[in-house]
């Protein structure tokens, strides 16, 4: 399959978007976050379709929108900002939206599917880097952010105890989220993308007990979803988006059994 | 030293004390007590910086290390991380080698102290109330806190496990120095332990005598 050059860019492309998906979804799960990564997603389609209507590219357009919504989230305080009936009210007005974004806009409805479902086969090299540059980012915030962020993450209490800046923190990760979101909807498509962003996260927390080791799982399974899905879908001609959630679906309750077994032996 | 002068304390039009004046010097060990709501905890809490005081003054040195053990805690039966991992939260991120290895060795005395060693690599999600409890400590313990404030950390756990603890704090106490303020609605640990009392009454807060704490000073009859 590494013949074809459209193989080799996705199959890169896709590597980094994992490894950054794998990354954010460890902390995602620890934060308390499934619900807001996948009204981010939503807000992201209505973004993306804003950018095809304004002529700026699908991705600029779902960044602009995911990173001002999760910077004004991040300065509300934690507890409204999960209010899961306020946000989901939110989340059907961004997807109105974005299906008015893409009426308005001249472009065919091929758009809107790639949006919403993934179109990682057949991206350019350009949109490569780009999304190789924005993963680099995002891992490097993580590098920086990793202590105090493990902190708030797992102890959030324990952490503002210790005189932890939780707020400073709680924004940047926001904007790492919004990033990911935002990649990795290139990919599995924004309907979809937060069984990147949070089943990893979630199966690893079933496995093992430390931060590191978390991050190592998640990560793995976020990989070993998409390289597996870019292969099958290849050899198939079904959609990529099909065997990643389906194999990070059945990686979560092999982990939830194993963890419940674990439990009554 | 912590020193407050007229602190006063509102949530909207709700008092929750005022007139407050107290002093803590290095080295006391001092019990806060009084009823359910008398604002015990949002006094810390105000010394730890996490709520707005209303009125009045308050004096912390706060490049003194605190460590805090909060009354409350979300720590649910799925929660993902060891007792030693839980433990190294509390560590500053390094890249230096020797400063590793120096952390490590916190690490081990620490458990160690607290009782936990044989127990570091159980999920804190499924640990007893007792291991929750010390591991709580072992982190506020971590850095080698100038300050303890232990928010009924003792609640809950049998005697036997409550004066394992509380002989570790004053351990350090007597040792170290340690500044430790224990609020607790225990009266034998009270008298036990403490060599100071600061007493929730009328929304204010009064010194007594720790021989003259009685039993119904925790209540709410207080
Ligand atoms: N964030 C808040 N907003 C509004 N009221 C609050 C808040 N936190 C505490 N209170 C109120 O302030 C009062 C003091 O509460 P606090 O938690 O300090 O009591 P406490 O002495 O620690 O009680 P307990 O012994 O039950 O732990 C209570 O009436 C409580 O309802
Ligand atoms: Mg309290």
């Amino acid at each position: 399959m590494f013949a074809y050059e459209f193989m080799r860019e996705a199959f890169i492309a896709s590597t980094f978007i994992a490894i950054t998906a794998g990354l954010v979804g460890v902390f995602v799960v620890s934060r308390n976050m499934s619900f807001l990564s996948h009204t981010l997603s939503e807000i992201g389609f209505a973004g993306a379709s804003f950018g095809i209507l304004i002529g700026i590219s699908p991705l600029a357009g779902m960044i602009l929108f995911t990173l001002i919504s999760s910077i004004a989230v991040g300065s509300l305080s934690t507890e409204s900002s999960r209010r899961e009936a306020s946000i989901s009210a939110i989340s059907s007005l961004f997807i109105g939206l974005g299906i008015l974004f893409l009426s308005l806009s001249s472009e065919s409805s091929s758009y809107a599917t790639n949006i919403l479902f993934g179109s990682i086969v057949g991206i350019s090299s350009k949109e490569v880097n780009q999304l190789m540059i924005l993963a680099l980012f995002v891992i490097f915030v993580f590098i920086i952010f990793y202590k105090p962020l493990s902190f708030d993450s797992f102890d959030h209490i324990g952490a503002r105890a210790a005189g932890l800046k939780t707020r400073l923190l709680s924004i940047a990760f926001l904007v790492t989220l919004a990033l990911s979101v935002s990649i990795g909807a290139q990919i599995v498509g924004s309907l979809l993308v937060f069984v990147l962003l949070t089943l990893p996260g979630a199966t690893a927390k079933y496995l093992v007990h430390s931060v590191p080791k978390l991050i190592m799982v998640s990560v793995g399974l976020s990989l070993a979803g998409v390289w597996l899905g870019l292969y099958l879908a290849f050899v198939t001609n079904w959609p990529v988006t099909f065997f990643i959630s389906a194999f990070e679906v059945i990686a979560y309750f092999l982990g939830l059994s194993y963890k419940n077994w674990k439990l009554n032996h | 030293m912590i020193q407050a002068k007229n602190l006063a304390k509102r949530f909207g039009n709700q008092l929750v004390f005022q007139n407050v004046n107290f002093t803590i010097n290095d080295g006391d060990f001092l019990s806060l007590i009084g009823p359910n709501g008398s604002g015990k905890t949002t006094l810390v809490k105000i010394i730890m910086g996490l709520e707005k005081k209303s009125g009045g003054e308050l004096l912390v040195d706060y490049k003194q290390v605190i460590g805090y053990v909060p009354q409350f805690r979300n720590i649910d039966i799925d929660y993902p991380l060891n007792i030693e991992q839980f433990v190294r939260l509390n560590l500053k991120f390094t890249l230096s080698r020797k400063k590793r290895r120096q952390d490590n060795e916190l690490i081990k005395t620490i458990l160690e102290k607290t009782g936990l060693s044989k127990l570091k690599d159980r999920p804190l999600g499924l640990a007893s109330g007792g291991e929750k409890q010390k591991a709580y400590l072992a982190q506020a313990l971590l850095n080698e806190p100038k300050v303890l404030i232990l928010d009924e950390s003792t609640a809950s756990l049998d005697v036997e496990v409550k004066m394992q603890l509380m002989d570790l704090v004053k351990e350090l106490n007597e040792k170290e120095n340690l500044t430790v303020i224990f609020i607790t609605h225990d009266y034998d640990l009270t008298k036990k332990y403490t060599h100071r009392a600061l007493f929730f009454k009328d929304q204010t807060l009064k010194e007594v005598d720790v021989s003259d704490v009685s039993e119904d000073m925790f209540d709410m009859g207080g």
